[in-house]
């Protein structure tokens, strides 16, 4: 098998409280391939910024913790580096964008000093040629000289979204981790960006992971998709597949649970109950309380999941081979 | 003299709020029907006006100009008493059900808050069946009475939110973003509660979204809002299927679409949604669209109807009935 971009194996990551571990990660493997993008879909509190945040090493220590587990990033796992080689590595071969543009702008520096100084970091350019290596960026998202000079305050969000990405891509990172890069825009707004992102992904070879809670965001930009649910990837497959043949009953309520567009006006089909506290999983499969295919083995055991077609993966062995 | 199909009359109105950069026109010349019975959803980017539109319809803040037919009142005319008559009838539920509860009070007080503040209970063992009663419709089990909102989930939340509007018994319910703050699977739980509820006592709601899909999914017909203004309003399969508005047409083709494969392209808007205070002389989405012409910059197009049910504030669509290669999103669906 070709070697992955970004491979990771059995991740367990938690929040240690007073009260106990709030078991955010439990044994989540996912590989991304040079060049593609992975959707990364899941509801609220199901571990996506905590995974993402792990790769870039950026969890809060404490209460985070990697318990265990590898992040290989071009084979070498990202977990053994030092901060020193790790801060190199950010915002280098790896950027991040986060929902909230001003996570990562600086309110009292300048747009054309905050990327030019991302540049010299990692190039050891001039002053000068970062700056105008950072103009050349900011053209390219979209946004004008005259304005480079402008704090980020002075910006709408739309256009602070796109002064990450320059930032981001400034050093043509190997992988962009973008986390709900689009959440927080109107769906005019988040066209322009989706569709800046991709262009500008082709340009540098950049490898995306994308994480969203939007199913139409992942069907019309990524080539992969993983389904997480309560820490772990219960469905992964190349999008078309997965959209096609869910297998997963959790993706399969997922699905069912989206007004569509095309859609009738007849009540949606729900999943019962809530998503599971993390610092109380039910044993077995996390979804097995909720689903309605549910046998008795589903409570107790974890799986690894089983391929189920070329590239499709899926934990649940009630559904596999699609005779439920 | 008033609609008599309407329960629900709005016309002409503007509010204008005073802010320091000069007065914001939030919305300007809204007129618009509801009868018994529909929904009616609104639409449209965040700023655009929908939350104050619905807040003024319930009075929680006053019009500048402009008034609104409730049942045959005119409730912008209506004083302090009758007002909170009148309040019983209309009633609203937030996005936000964590921001718009009282965080000291458990699930019982919050949903008995209403009834005490009309005073409609004869006991307290009357208000304790009608909270008990209230809880079932909106699906809380009854072993939650004494919970906190800080305690549940955001489904549960909402459910309160919903549960404190239909306590008085109204006939009319402003819907603002009630589910935009929920993951899908617990969206879809509220939407069915919303319809279920709908179906049983035939309420009146005015559904605020700026999610096409969750729109188009509960509504009768749709209101498309830019800047202040309804740009486009219709039965809600017109408006999908023979979009006339070069903005509603923008805003149905950015949609993400959950089925690979199905967009085959998109209007891209060019720039972003100018300032309320700084508003262009002409039509307001004239900077933004492509099919501009010079009348567009100078006068404001007035919403018309082209076909029954079916208006459009354009004056590139009015001059000529159509544009040229119309685009529909079902011709994108393969
Ligand atoms: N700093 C923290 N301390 C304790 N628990 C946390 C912390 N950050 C996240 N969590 C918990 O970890 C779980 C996963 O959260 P997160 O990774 O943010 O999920 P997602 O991004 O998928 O919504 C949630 O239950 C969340 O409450
Ligand atoms: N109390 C207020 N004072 C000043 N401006 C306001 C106030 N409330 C809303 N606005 C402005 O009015 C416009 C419409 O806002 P709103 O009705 O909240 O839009 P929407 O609900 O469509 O996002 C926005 O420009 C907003 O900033
Ligand atoms: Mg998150
Ligand atoms: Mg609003």
């Amino acid at each position: 098998m070709e070697e992955a971009l970004l491979d990771i194996q059995d991740l367990v990551i938690h929040y240690e409280k007073r009260n106990g571990a709030v078991r955010a990660v439990e044994g989540l493997n996912l590989r991304l391939k040079r060049g593609e993008t992975l959707g990364f879909v899941g509801e609220t509190g199901a571990g996506k910024t905590t995974t993402a945040l792990g790769i870039m090493r950026l969890l809060p220590v404490p209460p985070g913790r990697v318990v265990s587990g590898k992040i290989l990033f071009n084979g070498e796992n990202l977990l053994d580096k030092g901060e020193e080689e790790m801060r190199s590595i950010r915002g280098g071969k790896i950027a991040m964008i986060f929902q909230d543009p001003m996570t990562s702008l600086n309110p009292v520096i300048t747009i054309d000093e905050q990327i030019a100084e991302m540049i010299a970091l990692h190039s050891g350019l001039s002053h000068r040629d970062s700056i105008s290596r950072a103009l050349e960026m900011l053209e390219l998202v979209g946004i004008r000289r005259e304005r480079a000079g402008d704090y980020p305050h002075q910006f709408s969000g739309g256009m602070k979204q796109r002064v990450v990405i320059a930032i981001a891509l400034a050093c043509s990172p190997e992988l962009l981790i973008a986390d709900e890069p689009t959440t927080a825009l109107d769906v005019t707004i988040q066209a322009q960006v989706l569709g800046l992102m991709k262009d500008l992904r082709r340009q540098f070879s950049t490898s995306l992971l994308l994480v969203t809670h939007d199913l139409g965001i992942v069907a019309e930009s990524c080539d992969d998709t993983a389904i997480m649910y309560a820490g772990r990837i219960v469905e992964y497959a190349p999008t078309a597949e997965l959209f096609g043949n869910p297998l997963h009953p959790y993706t399969r309520g997922l699905f069912n649970s989206i007004p569509k567009i095309t859609g009738g006006k007849g009540d949606l089909m729900t999943i019962p109950g809530l998503t599971p506290d993390p610092s109380n999983l039910p044993p077995g499969c996390p979804f097995h309380p909720r689903c309605g295919l549910a046998v008795p083995e589903c409570s107790s055991g974890i799986r690894a999941p089983l391929e189920a077609g070329e590239g499709h993966y899926s934990a649940c062995p009630v559904t596999l081979g699609g005779r439920r | 003299m008033t609609d008599t199909d309407a329960l629900l009359d709005v016309r002409n109105i503007k509010k204008i709020f005073d802010t320091k950069q000069g007065p914001l026109h939030a919305i300007d010349d809204v007129s618009f029907t509801i009868k018994k019975g529909e929904t009616l959803g609104l639409v449209g980017e965040s700023g655009c006006g929908k939350s104050t539109l619905g807040r003024v319809l319930i009075r929680l803040v006053e019009a500048t100009d402009g008034s609104a037919w409730f049942g045959g009142k005119d409730i912008f005319s209506l004083n302090g008493a009758q007002m909170k008559q009148m309040r019983k009838r209309m009633q609203i539920v937030f996005q936000d059900p964590y921001s718009s509860l009282n965080p000291r009070l458990n699930i019982a007080d919050l949903i008995a808050e209403p009834l005490i503040v009309h005073k409609v209970c004869s006991s307290a063992s009357d208000m304790k069946s009608r909270v008990m009663k209230l809880m079932d419709m909106v699906g809380l089990a009854r072993r939650l009475h004494n919970a906190f909102p800080h305690e549940l989930d955001g489904g549960r939340r909402q459910r309160i939110g919903v549960a404190r509007a239909l306590a008085l018994d109204p006939e009319f319910i402003v819907l603002d973003e009630p589910v935009s703050a929920l993951d899908v699977c617990i969206q879809a739980q509220i939407l069915n509660l919303l319809s279920a509820l709908k179906r049983e006592a035939n309420y009146t709601y005015l559904f605020i979204s700026h999610n096409m899909s969750v729109v188009k999914h509960v509504s009768d017909r749709i209101a498309v809002m830019y800047l202040g203004k309804i740009v486009e309003l219709a039965d809600y399969e017109s408006i999908f299927d023979e979009p006339a508005h070069p903005y509603t047409q923008a805003l149905l083709s950015a949609i993400p679409i959950p089925q690979p494969g199905a967009r085959k392209d998109r209007i891209l808007l060019e720039g972003e949604v100018p300032s309320p205070i700084d508003l262009p002389p002409g039509c307001r989405f004239s900077p933004r669209c492509s099919r501009r012409e010079d009348i567009c910059e100078l006068e404001q197009p007035e919403l018309a109807e082209f076909k029954p049910g079916h208006s459009v504030a354009c004056h590139v669509f009015a001059r000529g009935g159509r544009y040229q290669g119309t685009y529909a999103p079902q011709d994108q669906i393969k």
